[in-house]
């Protein structure tokens, strides 16, 4: 017989079940697993679905199944979808501030900063949607009576490990994939996974069609593979890879089916130093097209 | 009546063919290491013409030393505007011996003196001049005001055009201020070594371009070299592979240039006879050993009765043999080793249930030789209708929508170039957009310039060469 009993509280909190994001929608792991995420400060803050491979598959399966469409919308449009994105961020500030801050410690104000500086460049991003072709397109005067133009097109599905990074980096790594028609398989931080299944209800409700971007949270070492050596991804960004022989691995598995590989950085990434534009052009191909000249 | 041609030879004596050749390291014709060499022959008559050093890897270390010293000395600090002067310089010999190389090219690699009189060596020109061009301009090029080089380029190529692969490697490396250490194809070292007089005869300093003969494992110990920066590979996508891997885990940057599985689609109301000689010219420029070659044609099943009819009759008169005859149009095979892997592949084909059509002409008693050949009856899932067969072999499939044409020409893992043949324009810019391939051509086919970036998506491998995208593979930005 319990000697103390806590008192109820006046009213009971509704926890926030954490789910993949899959497709536009929200499934639990098939494997029914789930591992405990914890606080900067040691505590449990709350399960998070513990994805295994088949759940990678369905997501490349979602993602190849998205890369039509949203390839094919005109870049006015996926510049206003992520815009919007951005204005929904910007509605759940303080949300977000509470997340980065329990994942990651740290002070109120840091994490404020935080969350703004990611919101800033969920905007900047949003902004080259209309212009990537121009800066990166151009007219090619061939010796010879052709019209000859180069643009950029997306890669494809890109499979992305983003870093440990709750917001701001999570962030810097997604925006540049998805802005150029590209659809994504993004493996989240194994340890600071929360943050980016919140950003994926904010992308569940922006307008992006479903499953350009596919979340998943787990082990990054038992996923990762089968994502490097899915023969229908077509590029990996595996800048949140932190241990050295596992990217090497997965640089290695990537080459079978010759994905472009952005490997990780020699040096811990400044996220807040503003980007140049190879976030982009890693992951985008040039199309070359002739036509002859004549009346 | 039918006009008989009588031979119109090119002359082989404007060319010297030494009998043995060194290799090419900091500035001076060195002997391998260990001695080893190999024997280069003419395809279309199966003679030996020399004797070429086969590089190991003591050679490749000290190819990669002299490479490095001459990037740290001379090329990297040298002011743009002089690296481009050594360039102009370069692309000016080329002109001035372009017969000389024109020949050498045909009797080394067997193909038709027309093609590399007309096409391979006027775009190496071409080619060392537009580059040169960049050398002083690169902070205008779109990769930052203050790009630097990489440092020293490790770049292997292949045997379909020799000294034209060689230009697209060198020209755009040594623009950006990189040195280069190269080696061509086994089967096809002659004219890389008359590139190396030629860089002599410029003036270039020593160990800013050192070519080294060898096979596979030559281009494997440059490649996996540890004092190389950068590596440049055209060829297999098998090779390709194995390329990718060997890097993992260091910091070098990798362009690769593989095989493909062109689809040439031909829509119903297109100009057929255009159509037709784009398709010939798509698939039997060079004997089809093209990654970019038009091999799979997809044709609209309302016209494809007619359309093979008139392609059929066509290649009746293409003329197979000598490759120095200026009225050739298909020369010989490159080697017994190709020849025997296009026979294979046909031989399947046949199996498979494709019906093979060959043009009925004479081949020559001697050298490696094959006709240009058309299957139909393909399906999809026919391995001639999926893997780079690198010969004069055409599959036909046909389609009903253009849905269905784009989905037969995605169909495949490579994604190096595509053909469109339709008189409607907004369909030819529609289809273009949908193609997954680096180059489309539409009404046209296997069009080439310095200016027009080039290669593939998916598993045609990455990067570009040529053009201002050509840049970026040899700029650190």
């Amino acid at each position: 017989m319990p000697t103390e009993q806590k008192a109820a509280p006046a009213r009971l909190a509704v926890r926030k079940t954490y789910k993949l994001f899959v497709g536009g929608k929200f499934p639990r792991s098939e494997s029914g697993r789930s591992y405990p995420v914890q606080g900067a400060d040691g505590e449990f803050v709350a399960n998070a679905a513990l994805a295994s491979r088949k759940d990678v598959r369905d997501a490349v399966v979602a993602a190849r199944k998205a890369f039509g469409g949203w390839s094919g919308a005109t870049a006015y449009n996926r510049g206003q979808i992520l815009y919007r994105i951005a204005e929904m961020l910007e509605g759940r500030r303080d949300q977000f501030a509470d997340e980065v801050r329990t994942a990651r410690g740290g002070t109120r104000s840091a994490a404020r900063a935080d969350v703004d500086a990611a919101i800033d460049r969920w905007v900047w991003y949003a902004g080259w949607a209309d212009k990537i072709a121009q800066v990166r397109g151009n007219a090619n005067p061939v010796a010879g009576p052709y019209f000859n133009l180069s643009a950029p097109e997306p890669t494809g599905v890109v499979g992305v490990v983003a870093p440990t990074e709750p917001l701001l980096g999570l962030v810097s790594v997604l925006a540049p994939v998805i802005v150029t028609g590209n659809t994504v398989v993004l493996l989240a931080s194994e340890t600071q996974p929360l943050p980016a299944i919140t950003l994926a209800e904010v992308l569940a409700t922006s307008d992006l069609p479903g499953g350009v971007v596919n979340l998943l949270t787990g082990r990054v070492a038992e996923t990762a593979p089968w994502l490097a050596g899915h023969a229908d991804v077509n590029a990996l960004d595996l800048t949140g890879v932190d241990d050295a022989d596992l990217a090497v691995e997965l640089e290695r598995t990537a080459a079978d089916t010759l994905k472009r590989v952005l490997r990780p950085p020699l040096t811990g990434a400044d996220w807040k130093a503003e980007p140049d534009t190879d976030r982009l052009t890693t992951f985008l191909e040039t199309k070359t097209v002739w036509h002859p000249k004549g009346a | 009546m039918a006009f008989e041609y009588a031979p119109a030879p090119e002359s082989r004596s404007i060319v010297d063919i030494r009998p043995a050749y060194g290799l090419f390291v900091n500035g001076e014709f060195v002997a391998p290491a260990d001695g080893e060499s190999m024997k280069t022959v003419d395809p279309a008559t199966e003679e030996v013409l020399a004797e070429v050093g086969v590089a190991g890897a003591a050679d490749v270390d000290r190819a990669v030393a002299a490479a490095r010293k001459a990037y740290q000395r001379v090329w990297g600090p040298m002011p743009g505007a002089e690296r481009a002067k050594y360039l102009y310089r370069i692309a000016r010999i080329i002109q001035e011996r372009a017969r000389e190389l024109a020949v050498l090219e045909s009797i080394d690699n067997g193909k038709p003196i027309r093609e590399s009189r007309d096409v391979d060596i006027p775009l190496v020109a071409a080619h060392f001049f537009y580059y040169a061009g960049w050398a002083d301009k690169l902070g205008h090029a779109g990769f930052g005001a203050n790009p630097q080089p990489l440092g020293v380029a490790g770049q292997v190529i292949p045997w379909n055009f020799p000294l034209l692969m060689l230009a697209w490697k060198i020209a755009p490396a040594l623009a950006a201020g990189n040195t280069v250490v190269l080696k061509p194809a086994e089967t096809t070292p002659l004219t890389a070594l008359l590139f190396a007089e030629i860089c002599q005869l410029a003036d270039l300093p020593a160990g800013v371009v050192n070519i080294l003969t060898g096979a596979g494992d030559t281009g494997r110990a440059l490649v996996e070299h540890g004092d190389v920066d950068k590596v440049a590979f055209t060829g297999s996508t098998e090779v390709g592979r194995q390329i990718a891997r060997s890097v993992a885990g260091t910091r070098k940057r990798v362009t690769l240039e593989l095989g493909g599985k062109a689809a040439n689609i031909v829509f119903a109301d297109a100009a057929l006879d255009q159509a037709v000689e784009g398709i010939v010219n798509g698939i039997f420029f060079n004997q089809g050993h093209v990654c970019c070659a038009g091999s799979r044609l997809l044709v609209e099943e309302s016209v494809s009765e007619e359309l093979l009819a008139r392609l059929k009759r066509r290649m009746t008169t293409l003329r197979v043999g000598d490759p120095l005859d200026k009225n050739t149009d298909v020369g010989a095979i490159n080697s017994a080793e190709q020849l025997a892997k296009i026979r294979t592949l046909t031989e399947i084909g046949e199996q498979e249930g494709g019906q093979r059509w060959s043009a009925p002409c004479p081949l020559p008693d001697r050298g490696f030789w094959f006709s240009p050949t058309v299957f139909t009856e393909v399906t999809q899932a026919h391995r001639i209708a999926r893997e780079e067969i690198f010969g004069p072999v055409l599959s036909v499939l046909t389609f009903r929508t253009p849905d269905e044409a784009v989905v037969k020409a995605n169909n495949t893992p490579y994604g190096l170039s595509a053909g469109i043949w339709t008189e409607k324009g907004s369909r030819i810019l529609w289809l273009a957009d949908k193609l997954r391939a680096g180059v489309v051509w539409a009404n046209t086919f296997n069009k080439f310039d310095p200016t027009s970036p080039f290669g593939g998506y998916q598993e045609s491998g990455y990067g570009r060469e040529g053009g201002r995208h050509g840049l970026e593979a040899y700029l650190a930005h």
